[in-house]
């Protein structure tokens, strides 16, 4: 295999740290390699939602996970959301007032985007990210007001929906593993440095002073 | 070339099984045709089925275990990766409903050859002996059937096949004997709650665990890589894909990947028959002189719910109308909080300490049971998950949140929920995609429950404060299932029997855990797997008496 290795922005926290630079050593079996260079390949483009769900999905992605305008190769959420969902039916489970996972996610995207037009009289994704916010937070509080949801539950499709797929998405991720400086994949070869503060040469180092706790 | 991914065909056929031991390799496996009557057909290969597969294999008896999800080998198989080992769960529909929910999927339940140990936390206790006597010593719920001495002997016998790493001496509960392998180094997660348990003035251990802490066979010892909940790519962990099952396969069982078992056919003269089963592309159905069902505490009575018929319109071993009934998760709420000290808790296993103080002390509670509890580590998706179902956190706050991963801890209880019939899993008429109906699951805490969990939230936010942890908040959550064909010794309020036989038909049997009376304050996995090696022993010892197909009465 060739030494190249694939990169992933590095963060403000752990600097010197990206943890596809391990992606040639022990640290990384086959299996991973496969499973997380797919992850990798996927663009901001849909195959399941259709586009016009997919450009509101986007929008929803970036405030939910927002990322620093100077990351080069942003994660693309919306796109690994869509892949998720054009692959799975269920996630094992569903509660029951809401609908099955594809269902939800369609017609609550269409809501959400009612919802914006109800209150603000426009698109969703043509507000600013502060209204936009104001949105996502009515229906976290489940106040919502247009006819468009139906018996769809606004605040169950925000918390297990929503809340839950992106962020899911978002931390699967290899940029996000920089971000919070997870060791990332570990097999063969796994820790030797388990105790407190230590750490062993594979791992991210946390900036000094990059710490501040209880903000 | 066909992929062979595991989940596209079955593995185990023409005469074979893979190897769990070495990449793209086989074991002979004996096979049995559908037409042969064999001595039993089991349905699921996880902590109950798997395991007792093993035992009536070496008791002699031709034994076909069945499991609807792939036979995996892990060195091959398995990514470091949790996105990716979703493939371990069972995602299959579930209607989840009541005042508290369950969240199923990965927080529940497996579905692979070696049921849910192949993605279990590996922590392997004993019940407090009194457990078995609940109403009759503590005063709630229900008596088991089995004297908890019996109970003893399975253990030991279960933690030398599994190679338990434990401490020399455990702090709790009667004499046992040494475990068979060193405790493992502590983790700094680990180490938070016995040093914080400390200054408590309570006890703690280092957890009994089912990875290795020296090599043993083909399988090396654990390399910290605390991905366990996810599958272990290593072997280290001492699942039942790799001990019960290669032992079972020695004694000339035969394994079934990637079969989904539908009905328990019924014959005329008031005995199972045998199973349907979808395997490969279509219905076949497998003759059997014995039925075990050991498909979890969802399946197992959806399967029984689903088998109904002329003769048992109401489901098989269900005259006492409490298949599917009396179902108890273990409640699950966790404490966390911020250290200054670099924690990384995605290091090692997850729950290397333990504390069970509050299993064995009586005084100074205002509930019923007990409940343990274990240091944490949750790998990157799992806590935004607690992140923004506990907190709602979303957006900035959100991503600050995160990037303090490497600094936090938490505590987490396995505590104990006491039965109710009104928590139960009923069929839906939605189907699924072999047409068998989806399960609903209907779970509300009661009171006792909730005075568990809240006293258990105080004094663990007590503890991580005097560990020096801040910014706690707290999670509620929900593992383990069981009580949906409870056990007892009376037909007309359970649905086995002690040697999980069931009263109605002397040739269907339910080994899983399912057949808990109650399920105490610990971790269900080493009391399903002795309960099998319990029944495996039982029905050699009725085969030789010549009762095994002779109706069973109460005594
Ligand atoms: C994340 C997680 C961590 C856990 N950690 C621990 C721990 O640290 N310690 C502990 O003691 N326990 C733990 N558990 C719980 C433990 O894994 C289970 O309680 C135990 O495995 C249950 O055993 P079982 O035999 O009842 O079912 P399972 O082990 O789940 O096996 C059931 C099998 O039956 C198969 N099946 C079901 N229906 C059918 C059908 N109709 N046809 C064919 N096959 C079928 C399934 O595919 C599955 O493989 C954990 C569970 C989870 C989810
Ligand atoms: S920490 Fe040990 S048991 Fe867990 S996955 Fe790694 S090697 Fe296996």
């Amino acid at each position: 295999m060739s030494k190249d290795h694939p990169h992933a922005d590095t963060s403000a926290r752990y600097p010197d740290y990206d943890v596809l630079a391990k992606w040639n050593t022990p640290s990384w079996n086959d299996p991973t390699r496969a499973a997380v260079g797919q992850r990798l390949q996927v663009r901001d483009e849909p195959r399941f939602l259709s586009a016009e769900r997919f450009r509101i999905l986007k929008a929803v992605c970036d405030r939910i996970v927002p990322q620093p305008t100077d990351r080069m190769n942003k994660i693309a959420v919306a796109g690994l959301v869509d892949r998720m969902l054009e692959q799975t039916e269920s996630v094992g489970y569903r509660r029951a007032e809401m609908p099955p996972l594809r269902e939800a996610w369609q017609r609550g995207l269409d809501a959400l985007n009612d919802e914006a037009k109800v209150r603000f009289g426009a698109e969703f994704t043509d507000l600013p990210a502060g209204r936009q916010d104001t949105v996502l937070e009515l229906l976290q509080q489940g106040d919502v007001r247009s006819s468009a949801w139906g018996d769809l539950p606004a605040q169950g499709f925000f918390k297990h929906r929503v809340l839950h797929d992106i962020t899911v998405s978002y931390y699967a991720h290899p940029t996000a593993w920089n971000e919070i400086g997870f060791g990332g994949p570990a097999s063969p070869r796994g820790y030797v440095r388990i105790e407190a503060n230590r750490r062993d040469p594979w791992e991210a180092e946390e900036k000094q002073g990059a710490v501040h706790h209880g903000d | 070339m066909a992929t062979d991914d595991g989940m596209t065909a079955p593995r185990a056929v023409s005469g074979q099984a893979p190897d769990v031991f070495r990449r793209g390799a086989w074991v002979p496996m004996r096979q049995y045709p559908d037409s042969e009557e064999v001595d039993f057909v089991i349905v699921g290969t996880g902590a109950g089925g798997g395991t007792l597969a093993c035992k009536l294999a070496e008791h002699g008896f031709s034994v076909v275990a069945m499991d609807a999800g792939p036979y995996w080998r892990p060195l091959e198989d398995f990514a470091s990766d949790e996105a990716e080992q979703q493939k371990l769960y069972w995602r299959d529909e579930r209607i989840v409903d009541g005042d508290n929910p369950i969240d199923m999927g990965g927080n529940n339940s497996g579905k692979s050859v070696g049921g849910s140990t192949v993605h279990f936390a590996m922590v392997s206790l004993r019940f407090r002996p009194e457990w078995f006597k609940a109403r009759t010593k503590l005063g709630y719920a229900v008596d088991w059937p089995i004297d908890w001495r019996e109970m003893w002997h399975y253990y030991t016998e279960v933690e030398q096949a599994l190679a338990i790493s434990g401490p020399v001496s455990y702090p709790w509960g009667p004499h046992r004997p040494r475990y068979p392998r060193r405790p493992h180094p502590m983790s700094a997660a680990g180490e938070f709650l016995a040093s914080s348990a400390e200054k408590m003035g309570i006890g703690w251990s280092s957890t009994p665990i089912a990875t290795l802490s020296a090599p043993r066979g083909l399988a090396p010892p654990c390399v910290y890589r605390g991905f366990c909940v996810i599958g272990c790519s290593t072997n280290a962990k001492q699942s039942v894909l790799n001990t019960w099952l290669p032992r079972a396969l020695d004694a000339n069982a035969e394994i079934r990947d990637l079969a989904m078992v539908s009905r328990i056919e019924m014959g005329s003269r008031g005995l199972a028959t045998g199973v349907h089963y979808y395997r490969d592309g279509r219905w076949r159905f497998q003759k059997a002189k014995n039925v075990v069902v050991a498909g979890y505490a969802v399946e197992t009575p959806r399967l029984l719910l689903n088998s109904a018929c002329a003769q048992f319109p109401d489901g098989l071993a269900n005259s006492s109308g409490l298949v599917g009934k009396n179902l108890m998760p273990q409640s699950n709420h966790g404490v966390y909080g911020l250290v200054d000290q670099e924690i990384r808790w995605y290091k090692a296993p997850p729950s290397l300490s333990i504390t069970e103080h509050w299993n064995y002390t009586d005084t100074g509670k205002d509930f019923f049971g007990g409940y343990a509890y274990m240091s944490q580590g949750p790998l990157p998706t799992a806590w935004a998950g607690s992140l923004t179902s506990s907190r709602g956190l979303w957006g900035e706050k959100l991503v600050r949140e995160m990037e303090k991963y490497n600094h936090q801890v938490g505590l987490k209880i396995v505590g104990e929920v006491l039965p109710q019939e009104k928590n139960q899993v009923t069929l839906t008429d939605e189907k699924d995609a072999y047409g068998i109906p989806i399960p609903r699951i209907t779970f509300s805490y009661g009171e006792n429950d909730k005075r568990l969990y809240e006293h258990a939230v105080r004094f663990m936010s007590q503890q991580m404060e005097v560990g020096g942890a801040r910014d706690l908040f707290v999670e509620s959550d929900t593992a383990h299932l069981g009580g949906t064909a409870k056990m007892g010794d009376d037909p007309r309020t359970s649905v086995v029997n002690a040697d999980c036989r069931s009263w109605d038909i002397p040739n269907l049997w339910v080994c899983d855990g399912s057949v808990f009376p109650t399920v105490g304050g610990v971790n269900p996995s080493l009391t399903i797997q002795a309960i099998a090696c319990r029944t495996g022993d039982r029905i050699a010892e009725m085969a030789r008496r010549g009762e095994l197909t002779r109706r069973t009465t109460p005594a």
